[in-house]
């Protein structure tokens, strides 16, 4: 008898979850996307929730590809409101959530990413390309004779890789794997110098991966823990190292330590905010605006977003790592989440 | 007798060897333990010794002159001057009596940094349920800031740096010798969802959302598996369709767990179209992971009735129904009980399969019910274990700590229960 009331009971929880469901209605913004942009998302979120009457959105770190194809599947409150990403969206991307009826969309860019080397004040300004720093960096390197081959790193000295570079010994210290500043470091730099190689830009996706992604192992590149203060007070002690951190501690530490120059490009907010400047990206996350009346708080976490007190210069997203847009284009920005103005796809 | 004398001899000769051999055979056994037992212990004291402090937290106490001038804040119910208020500036204030030198921009800035990011916030909470403490002294207890925690609990540890400034530093030494800063019983931990600020963040909205999901996964699981297993053992016909089945089930037991993630993703989400991230959905997947564990367990259960009892039944006239369910089933009962829980403490443990259906995922609010967005255990260690922020570090390693509690109380449960209830024939 027990077990009667135990097999209707199942069937009732069956019914009731396939049936009430789709109905119901949600009060909590879902936010998908980018694990580069989730740090600075969920600060926001929850600043958002403890200081209005709206609820915590809620927040999956899903990639900015995963998050993107999850945001375009449809309207309906199953599917996520606002995705985040740390590239623009595709063209591909855009027409698949007009098949999908996802029509007004609009784009938010929250501002950048940039990754710097820097040296101390006291040495002189380098300057590399990209191609000199995976030279530099990565565990195996094409063969200097010449040839499609692979040999372990066998340079010792800067100017082993260029003759115009220094005749000092390569010594770089950045982040642990754990740290989004060493993917992001690797994903741009590392990768895009490593690409300028015709024949592991030809390797299939995964290979190529494993080849660019690799940093050398034989103490010329050293990782320094998660402290980036403590890379900076090396490199006032050490002239010769150059260190790989966020650019928030370039800022900060202005005083002691000066950027390289990449491909002749100075990191400066500006800079990166135009993508001038290569170890750069821009972040965006971009609002379903067919939702916004039916769900709320989602216009409304997205003026806080784009509020000064966040995104600006001294808001506290800086504090996180945010590279601010250029106050125009932050204006810009602001005013079309004011008014959700819908992309268009030309822009893309 | 010349050769039963060199049979015994042979035997007496092979004995040492034989003896030895056992004595190696148990000694490898005694080491395969030690091992285990060591891995153990090298685990727990790794766990418990970076996480007690998880369950640590660092406070300050100060007197806050709450001066709605200050705080351009005159009347504490206009939602327009809540919002434009500084309530940031009682803080500074009450922490520059302590340090009447701090008073550059730098200065207060660094000064402010020592209380929590939201001390301010609990400040206006208290002046918006209590308009009338505008202007009042008040003596409040803040949370104060990351780096100070870390600072005040782990200085001497060199596996954590400190982020806080010399003078700063200075500041806090300072505040600890007038004990305005304090070390106390973290019972945010217990009573918060999760936060980006390691002080601030909780783990009862993952224990919530796990009980959640287990309820369902236990709703569902439990008559589910039963009712199948009696079926299979009791009624089902022996065919090849019946063989069939039982293959499948025991397969569908050792399928990986993200399958079953993949499963719920494509059905209970794309067909069904239910909201991602919620508990039903979580106990669902969950469920139907679990459902072999407990078909298995629960056959096996109903087999160890002993067939006099059933006979006996059968020969007072009671019916294959009444055989089953007034004798067999209770008689099983507590293997079948054994078997779920176990499956249910394997299912606590997963975050593969809720990978996919959106449960890991940031979630602040403590989750009311089986439709709000809820995170599980083992999902919220893992999200710390994954966060840059140091203090996230002890609070995984705490977080462990109570999925581990949850996991030993579930099995001595099972264990309990087997020995209450399990007869022997």
């Amino acid at each position: 008898m027990k077990l009667k009331t135990a097999l209707t009971s199942v069937a009732l929880a069956g019914s009731l979850a396939a049936v009430s469901v789709p109905a119901m209605a949600r009060d909590t913004v879902n936010i998908v996307g980018s694990s580069t942009v989730y740090p600075f998302a969920t600060v926001v979120a929850e600043r958002f929730g403890r200081n209005t009457d709206f609820p915590t959105p809620k927040l999956e770190s899903t990639g900015s590809g995963g998050g993107l194809k999850l945001f375009c599947a449809g309207i309906g409150t199953q599917h996520p409101d606002i995705t985040n990403a740390s590239r623009r969206m595709k063209k591909s991307e855009f027409e698949m959530c007009q098949n999908n009826g996802v029509k007004d969309i609009t784009e938010v860019k929250i501002g950048a990413d940039g990754i710097v080397i820097a040296n101390s004040k006291d040495a002189d300004q380098m300057d590399l390309s990209l191609r000199q720093v995976f030279l530099a960096l990565a565990k195996e390197v094409p063969d200097p004779k010449g040839g499609d081959k692979l040999i372990a790193n066998p340079y010792q000295k800067w100017s082993d890789i260029d003759s115009s570079l220094p005749n000092k010994e390569i010594s770089v210290m950045g982040p642990p794997p754990t740290s989004g500043t060493r993917d992001a470091f690797v994903e741009i730099a590392m990768e895009g110098g490593c690409k300028t190689f015709d024949f592991i830009k030809a390797m299939d996706k995964k290979e190529m991966r494993s080849v660019c992604h690799s940093m050398r192992e034989d103490g010329l590149f050293v990782e320094a823990g998660e402290n980036d203060n403590l890379i900076v007070q090396r490199l006032a002690q050490d002239k010769d190292t150059l260190g790989i951190f966020g650019y928030s501690f370039l800022m900060e530490n202005a005083n002691q330590i000066q950027a390289t120059t990449i491909n002749g490009v100075e990191p400066t907010p500006d800079s990166i905010a135009d993508e001038d400047y290569p170890v750069a990206r821009s972040l965006f996350f971009y609002i379903k605006s067919a939702h916004v009346s039916v769900i709320p708080g989602i216009k409304e976490y997205a003026e806080a977003f784009t509020s000064e007190s966040a995104w600006g210069d001294n808001g506290y997203l800086v504090d996180v790592g945010l590279i601010p847009n250029p106050r125009n284009v932050r204006m810009d920005v602001a005013k079309k989440v004011r008014n959700l103005t819908p992309m268009t796809g030309n822009e893309l | 007798m010349t050769n039963s004398r060199t049979q015994a001899e042979i035997v007496r000769q092979s004995l040492k060897r034989r003896y030895r051999k056992e004595r190696r055979f148990r000694l490898y056994g005694m080491t395969a333990i030690a091992v285990a037992l060591l891995s153990l212990v090298v685990l727990f004291t790794d766990i418990i010794g970076k996480g007690y402090t998880g369950f640590i937290k660092t406070t300050m106490t100060l007197e806050v002159v709450l001066d709605g001038e200050q705080m351009y804040l005159e009347d504490p119910t206009d939602k327009d001057q809540i919002s434009m208020a500084d309530f940031q500036a009682p803080i500074i204030a009450a922490l520059q009596r302590y340090f009447p030198e701090a008073q550059s921009r730098k200065d207060v800035r660094e000064l402010s940094r020592l209380s929590g990011n939201y001390a301010s916030n609990q400040i206006r909470d208290l002046l918006q349920a209590q308009p009338e403490r505008l202007g009042t002294t008040q003596t409040l207890e803040f949370l104060v800031h990351d780096t100070v925690s870390v600072y005040v609990k782990h200085a001497d540890n060199p596996a954590y740096s400190i982020r806080l400034t010399e003078q700063q530093q200075r500041w806090v030494d300072e505040l600890v010798e007038q004990g305005v800063v304090t070390t106390s019983f973290n019972d945010v931990f217990f009573s918060r969802g999760d936060s980006r600020e390691p002080s601030n963040a909780g783990i009862l909205g993952a224990i919530v959302g796990s009980l959640l999901t287990m309820l369902v996964t236990l709703v569902i699981a439990f008559p589910t598996g039963v009712a199948a297993a009696v079926y299979l053992e009791e009624f089902a016909p022996q065919n090849k369709l019946t063989d069939f089945i039982e293959v499948n089930i025991n397969n569908l037991a050792a399928v990986p767990s993200i399958i079953f993630g993949l499963l719920g993703l494509a059905v209970f989400i794309g067909v069904f179209g239910m909201p991602r991230s919620v508990p039903v959905l979580g106990g669902l997947v969950l469920a139907l992971m679990t459902l072999p564990t407990i078909i298995i367990s629960s056959r096996a259960a109903i087999k160890s009735v002993p067939p006099s009892i059933r006979e006996a039944a059968e020969g007072i006239g009671a019916s294959k129904m009444q055989v089953v369910m007034h004798h067999v089933v209770p008689l099983a009962m507590p293997g079948m009980m054994t078997g779920s829980i176990i499956g249910m403490a394997q299912a606590l443990g997963e975050t593969a399969p809720l990978l996919l259906i959106g449960m890991v995922a940031f979630i602040v609010e403590v989750p009311e019910g089986f439709f709000s967005s809820a995170t599980v255990l083992p999902v919220q260690i893992y999200q710390w274990a994954s966060s840059a922020e140091q203090g996230f570090v002890e609070l995984a390693s705490a977080g462990i700590m109570i999925l581990l509690a949850f996991m030993i109380s579930m099995n001595g449960l099972a264990i309990w229960l087997r020995k209450r209830l399990e007869r022997r024939w």
